[in-house]
């Protein structure tokens, strides 16, 4: 997709006006976090899990290569193989030239935020391939052509109301005049609708929740089960996921599958957790004729060293976009690109540059609650601060603001000089105010736009004290 | 170097200093209340977050030293803002770290700075404050303070004892207020939409009085109430907790204007 973030103040204009929109961000801020208390709060073990997941991941990050060596070792043996790419372009080609060898018509998706990081789906589209997500949130949003609004509820943007329009408009050959009130309704529909198509497909593409380098295993948790009839009715499964995805036994993926299911939705376990590991063997019931796992790069292991090297422990629960006041108040869409809310702040510059991404590490109000929940325990806010300091070595954007700090920060380093100068200001200020606060100020509008400003007492605290007085 | 004094010292933060002398006082006045005596050191202005949250290392470093000159002679340092505080504490010692002259005096000073609540409960142990005030209140847990350094039961802990205040949680005490230090002028329409979520949540609980610690975020919050017409009152936690909540609130005229 054309990423958007670099007009991310339009993008939250536009969103804040969206009455639907706001009424599904209230609707989440009011789901997701309590969901996610009640479930840790069930587990007192919670935050030593979130130790141990820590510890393995960064002992994986630290060994990636073996790891990754090691998977595809065990991925040969069990018959499948491994694609290694470097770029969203060479995961499309290889995935194309997969589909094409198959002389595959019709693919299949389960869900996999790295297929929407390639965008794969247009490419498969524009090469004549007829591609459809069976996830339910991913296949409302294709149906109306959108971008995903959060790494786990793709949809979660929308009500039920537009759902059922798109449905509407989608499913030409149901009765218009059915009851597509309710969401068992919708889910229904969907399924309906998909079945004949998990039937019919030659390729089923996955993404990976954990890649198990002991067994050579792929992890894929889901609570619809759509990604078991992805992988396992196709003749062809192709896994897509990023290098970071690998853990190194199957007792980590357990630990880390502990975490991910409580931060992201408040559930002690994922209804689907699957374990895909080669191709269908003599004897097994069903299972592709052929297994292929393509490993995306696209920037990562540029993250191994250096300031960013801890985001590489993301197992893209959501709990920092469910908890981000931002993202609250916004929505995905504003961030611009795949990925959003605070792991999207982090991640985006980095995978698509920080000229076009500059504005998303800004848009934070660096409140920690990210970090505070992340199972991970990345630090979201110090890596925010990183990408404000590459910004600001860039040079000048955002000028005016630029000569205020600078104003500032030349006064703030003469302690005289600032106490005269912030005396007189307040001095001024509070005789100007008349009710206690302005409704407007030169060169404070972007304030005063919408708040008050309260106005200054009017005496400097230190000074005052210095002279004596004592409140 | 001056030899240790074993007076607290206080760090106002700039905007006590600039808008609000009143938290000062009140600041000065519990921690001597709870035994210490209180030095305002002249040569302070500010933490440098401003330029530390945008970017600008060079400068958040170089007040960072200053900062650190400034209060290296006492034996504490108390701040009445759980930011400012945050930022010595968390923030200097990774920013100096990498300064020998300084990453030791960095350290020193990050292990002596408290923020104001925490250091009457924690460490002088204060359970209770002689003061009055006949309010419904509700407490904002602010962002650093709350995450960066802990501050959660102490405020809740002196407020209780405060003769005639009853207090009333917010289901959310501990979502941001849409502050964020520039993100408030960088994004103003989405600092908005966050602290609209703040004040009805707050207001919901039926108080008339929003309290908290840090002034960036009463200021949003009174500025914001105001704009919309409310007469619920915001103050920093200290005025209450002193006994100086005698004169106007955050935002509020000294006369009220007539009519
Ligand atoms: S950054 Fe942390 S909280 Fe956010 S998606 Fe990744 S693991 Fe989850």
């Amino acid at each position: 997709m054309d990423a958007t973030s670099h007009t991310f103040s339009a993008n939250a204009r536009t969103a804040l006006a969206d009455v639907k929109l706001q009424r599904a961000l209230d609707r989440l801020a009011e789901g997701f976090p309590a969901r996610r208390r009640d479930a840790v709060a069930r587990l007192p073990e919670f935050d030593a899990l979130r130790d141990a997941a820590v510890a393995i991941k960064d002992h994986t990050i630290l060994n990636l290569d073996r790891y990754l060596e090691r998977f595809e070792a065990k991925v040969l043996e069990a018959g499948g193989r491994v694609h290694w790419c470097r770029d969203a372009a060479e995961a499309r080609a290889t995935i194309l030239s997969i589909c094409t060898r198959a002389k595959a018509k019709s693919v299949t998706k389960g869900k996999t935020m790295v297929g929407e990081e390639i965008a794969i789906n247009d490419h498969l589209a524009a090469n004549g391939l007829d591609v459809v997500e069976t996830d339910l949130g991913e296949y409302i949003i294709q149906l109306r052509g959108e971008p995903p609004s959060h790494i786990i509820a793709p949809a979660i943007h929308l009500s039920k109301d537009q759902v059922a329009d798109t449905f509407r408009k989608a499913h030409g050959t149901l009765p218009p005049a059915r009851p597509l009130t309710e969401s068992r309704a919708l889910l229904e529909e969907a399924r309906t609708v998909l079945r004949s198509r998990f039937l019919g497909a030659d390729v089923g593409i996955t993404g990976a929740n954990f890649l198990i380098a002991e067994t050579g295993s792929t992890v894929t948790v889901t609570n619809e089960g759509n990604a078991e009839l992805t992988m396992t009715l196709p003749r062809v499964h192709i896994v897509l996921a990023s290098i970071e995805k690998v853990v190194p036994t199957l007792e980590d993926a357990a630990t880390m599958l502990r975490v991910l299911a409580r931060s992201a939705t408040g559930q002690d376990v994922s209804v689907y957790t699957s374990f895909a590991t080669g191709p269908r063997r003599p004897g097994d019931l069903d299972g592709p004729e052929e297994f292929n796992v393509v490993l995306l790069d696209n920037g990562r292991s540029a993250m191994l060293e250096g300031e960013l090297r801890e985001m590489l422990r993301c197992i893209r629960c959501g709990a920092c976009l469910n908890h981000c006041p931002v993202y609250a108040a916004v929505g995905g869409h504003a961030y611009g690109w795949v990925y959003s809310g605070p792991m999207g702040a982090v991640l985006t510059p980095a995978l698509i540059g920080l000229d076009p991404a500059k504005h998303l590490p800004e848009a934070s109000t660096l409140c920690g609650r990210c970090e505070e929940v992340c199972p991970m325990r990345i630090p979201i806010p110090k890596m925010l601060r990183h990408w404000r300091e590459r910004s600001w070595q860039r040079g000048p954007s955002a000028t005016r603001s630029r000569f205020g700090l600078a104003v500032w920060a030349f006064v703030a380093a003469r302690p005289r000089l600032y106490r005269w100068a912030t005396g007189a200001v307040a001095a001024l200020l509070a005789r100007l105010a008349t009710r206690g606060r302005f409704a407007w100020l030169p060169f404070a509008s972007a304030w005063t736009g919408t708040r008050d400003f309260p106005a200054p007492e009017g005496r400097g605290f230190v000074a005052s004290w210095n002279r004596g007085e004592r409140r | 170097m001056a030899e240790t004094s074993p007076d607290v010292a206080l760090f106002a933060t700039c905007l006590v200093d600039a808008f609000r002398p009143s938290v000062g006082f009140a600041a000065a006045k519990l921690v001597e209340e709870s035994g210490s005596r209180v030095v305002v050191p002249e040569a302070q202005t500010c933490c440098g977050q401003p330029a530390y949250n945008s970017g600008d290392r060079a400068t958040a470093t170089k007040i960072a030293k200053q900062v650190v000159d400034t209060f290296a002679p006492f034996a504490a340092v108390v701040v009445p803002s759980g930011s400012c505080a945050g930022m010595i504490k968390q923030h200097y010692p990774a920013l100096l770290a990498d300064d020998p002259a300084y990453a030791a005096k960095a350290k020193a000073l990050a292990a002596k700075t408290h923020e104001l609540l925490a250091y009457l409960v924690d460490v002088r142990k204060m359970t209770r404050c002689a003061a009055r005030c006949s309010r419904t209140a509700t407490y904002h847990d602010s962002c650093s303070g709350l995450r960066e350094l802990g501050v959660k039961a102490q405020p809740r802990t002196l407020l209780k004892s405060v003769d005639g205040l009853a207090l009333i949680e917010a289901p959310n005490a501990e979502t941001c207020c849409g502050f964020g230090g520039t993100f408030c002028v960088k994004y103003p329409e989405v600092s908005t939409r966050i602290v609209d979520a703040k004040i009805t949540d707050a207001i919901a609980t039926g108080a008339d009085l929003v309290l908290g610690g840090d002034l960036g975020c009463l200021m949003t919050i009174a500025g914001r109430l105001s704009r919309q017409g409310s007469t619920v009152e915001v103050r920093h936690v200290a005025e209450v907790l002193a006994g100086l909540d005698d004169r106007p609130a955050i935002g509020v005229a000294k006369t009220p204007p007539q009519g």
